[in-house]
């Protein structure tokens, strides 16, 4: 007890000491889909660095994105890349630093069925436009020769509120279908011709699982945490790909056009071994940065998380991002002024 | 001489100006100020935030069905009736429910088990909304898909209202959830209202020879109509503006349909669910301008039941 008290009188006042000694307090807010790995992250960088302090606040990548522009936070996060406007109306042009990688998979509830069902890019686009009505449908089953497909009505769930994963979603049949594009397009919400819409992963989880016949799209993770059953997607190269992280983490690699400034899609890559519904999320970084301790703070920290803090992402379900793109990032920094 | 009768003078003078009575009128006048400059900021915040929508869309926001985030549209009409539709079911349900059990607490119950029943009542209107939500998702869908709307459409299955597929999620069991939200508040505040009408107003009527129930119908009820009336008002400004529960079951589709077993959605329930991800300045715009929408809608209700209650008073007081 007594040692406890000594213990406490010496700890006490140096926390205190290090504290008042001016750590770099930064903020920070955005997307929703990287807030895990990203509170791992912020904690273990002040671990290691007891002078730098982040705070991240998961209010979506809508919220990150305005916070920015009114320059009430260091840096945003967002699941979409900004779009030329976006970026012209916040004060300090923001620089895209890629962290890790998501993809959107099909999970479903297909009665008697009980298989891993194979989804080509004109069935899913199908489904989704409410052209593919029945789960015998030739366009379904000709993809799953052998498996016994109900007669039954295809009911459609989607993501009701905005969010990044039906971002991705939808920008993935945009690319696959030219009827999609014309017709609804991609964003955080669009205006879906049919289905249910169900409130976060957990709510469309909870439709798939109640209804019947139903297919509803969520986050790898969500799916590998929860152990869902979830499709193999046809990738570009004609081949059926099982969402994993070696197949998301390909389609990044394998996406040659990747612009200078990393606002790339990856949805429908190219290759044989990649996961056709994957995406990047971002970290929204201020190209000029005027506090010197500021700058140095968050340069520090972007150059750990491409190293170090990729370690963390297979643990918490995440997939790293590629070689050759961290090495471009680690470039980008420098841009940083 | 003069200056001891000048010191009480100014002494009961200065009471007299801060006196208790003073402060307190006061302080009240300006909490009751502050009520209105509330009201009258969110308005004009409302009004301001909505600028762009306005402009773009101007009364056709209000008729157009279109909410098309990636084009850049945006319509309410789906959402407005989504919120009347729900609200109106929610009431069908509850009024009778929750009026006739309030005429059973005040008028015909024992009154240790009128004191209990009340008691729970009102401790079900303190459960928060996410808590029915999830009651919902969990028994009432299940209970709605495999047997109250199949057994609706097998009877009445004719009636465009009781056709196509039954999700378990959709108008109709946003309607019931809401109904179990709101009866608590007719209860309560229409026992209130039951319990205030005075003695002799029922002994008179049975001393007229009236039977027990014909004395609650006659002379009681149209005494706490008023109350009675209010009860409802105050349920349905809690249907309208209620998020949480409706945007869990309702099926969140931003289609008119013209099934009850069909998936909606309604005002609050759309703003909760896309503000956070909004992105561009008009689609956050619109979404305000929802809010707008929903404002000037309780306000134009509010108003209807204010003219209501004038125009029954009226007929009441001719017809003694």
């Amino acid at each position: 007890m007594k040692k406890l008290v000594v213990l406490a009188s010496i700890a006490l006042p140096a926390l205190f000491a290090v504290t008042a000694m001016g750590a770099e307090t930064i903020n920070a807010a955005g997307a929703t889909f990287p807030a895990p790995i990203y509170q791992k992250w912020f904690g273990e960088y002040k671990m290691a660095h007891p002078d730098v302090q982040i705070n991240y606040q998961a209010i979506g990548s809508g919220g990150g994105i305005r916070q920015l522009t009114e320059g009430t936070v260091d840096f945003g996060a967002s699941d979409m890349p900004l779009t030329d406007e976006q970026i012209k109306a916040v004060k300090v042009k923001p620089l895209h630093f890629p962290t890790v990688l998501g993809a959107v998979v099909l999970s479903y509830n297909i009665p008697g069925f009980s298989g891993t069902l194979k989804l080509t890019p004109e069935a899913i686009a199908g489904i989704y436009l409410g052209e593919i009505k029945k789960w015998n449908d030739p366009k379904l089953t000709s993809a799953n020769p052998g498996a016994k497909l109900p007669a039954s009505d295809i009911q459609v769930v989607h993501r009701s509120d905005g969010s990044g994963t039906s971002f991705i979603f939808t920008d993935y049949l945009s690319k696959v279908s030219s009827e999609w594009k014309m017709k609804v397009g991609a964003n955080t919400s669009v205006s879906w011709p049919l289905g249910l819409g169900g409130k976060g992963n957990d709510g469309v989880e909870g439709l798939v699982k109640q209804t019947p016949g139903s297919i509803g799209y969520v986050e790898l993770i969500y799916a590998v945490q929860n152990k869902m059953a979830f499709a193999d997607v046809k990738n570009a190269a004609g081949k059926f790909m099982t969402p994993s992280f070696q197949s998301v983490s390909e389609a990044a690699a394998a996406s040659k056009e990747m612009p200078a400034d990393f606002r790339a899609s990856i949805t429908d890559a190219p290759g044989v071994k990649t996961y056709p519904i994957s995406s990047f999320t971002w970290l929204l970084i201020p190209s000029e940065i005027k506090d010197p301790a500021r700058k140095k703070a968050i340069t520090g920290f972007l150059s750990w998380m491409m190293t170090t803090g990729q370690k963390d992402c297979e643990a918490l379900s995440y997939a790293q991002l590629p070689k050759a793109v961290v090495a471009r990032e680690q470039k980008q920094i420098a841009l940083i002024k | 001489m003069a200056t001891p009768t000048a010191l009480p003078r100014s002494s009961t003078a200065v009471r007299r100006r801060f006196g208790a009575d003073e402060v307190a009128y006061g302080l009240t006048l300006i909490f009751a100020f502050l009520i209105i400059a509330v009201t009258v900021l969110l308005v004009w915040e409302l009004w301001v935030h909505s600028a762009l929508s306005r402009e773009k869309f101007g009364l056709g926001f209000i008729i157009s069905t279109a909410w098309d985030p990636v084009a850049e549209k945006y319509g309410a009409l789906p959402f407005i009736y989504g919120t009347l539709i729900t609200s109106f079911l929610a009431l069908l349900i509850s009024v009778p429910l929750g009026v006739g059990a309030a005429i059973y607490l005040s008028e015909l119950a024992p009154q240790r088990l009128s004191n209990t029943l009340t008691f729970l009542v009102e401790l079900l209107a303190a459960v928060p909304s996410v808590i029915y939500g999830l009651i919902a998702i969990f028994t009432l869908v299940p209970l709605m898909r495999s047997y109250v709307e199949p057994g609706i459409q097998a009877i009445a299955g004719d009636l465009p209202v009781f056709q196509g597929h039954i999700f378990g999620y959709g108008y109709l069991t946003a309607g019931v959830i809401l109904a179990v939200m709101t009866f608590p508040y007719i209860i309560s505040v229409s026992r209130e209202a039951l319990l205030a009408v005075p003695r002799e107003q029922r002994e008179a009527a049975l001393a007229l020879g009236a039977t027990k129930w014909e004395s609650t119908y006659q002379a009681v009820l149209p005494f706490a109509r008023l109350g009675i009336i209010g009860s409802i008002f105050l349920a349905l400004a809690r249907a309208l503006g209620e998020t949480m529960a409706v945007t869990m079951v309702i099926g969140n589709s931003n289609a008119i349909q013209a099934s009850l077993f069909a998936p909606g959605q309604t005002i609050a329930a759309v703003i909760a669910n896309e503000f956070s991800e909004a992105t561009g300045n008009t689609y956050l715009a619109a979404l305000v301008e929802l809010g707008l929408v929903l404002f000037v809608l309780t306000m134009v209700i509010n108003a209807m039941a204010q003219l209501m209650i004038i125009v029954t008073t009226k007929k009441g007081s001719a017809k003694g």
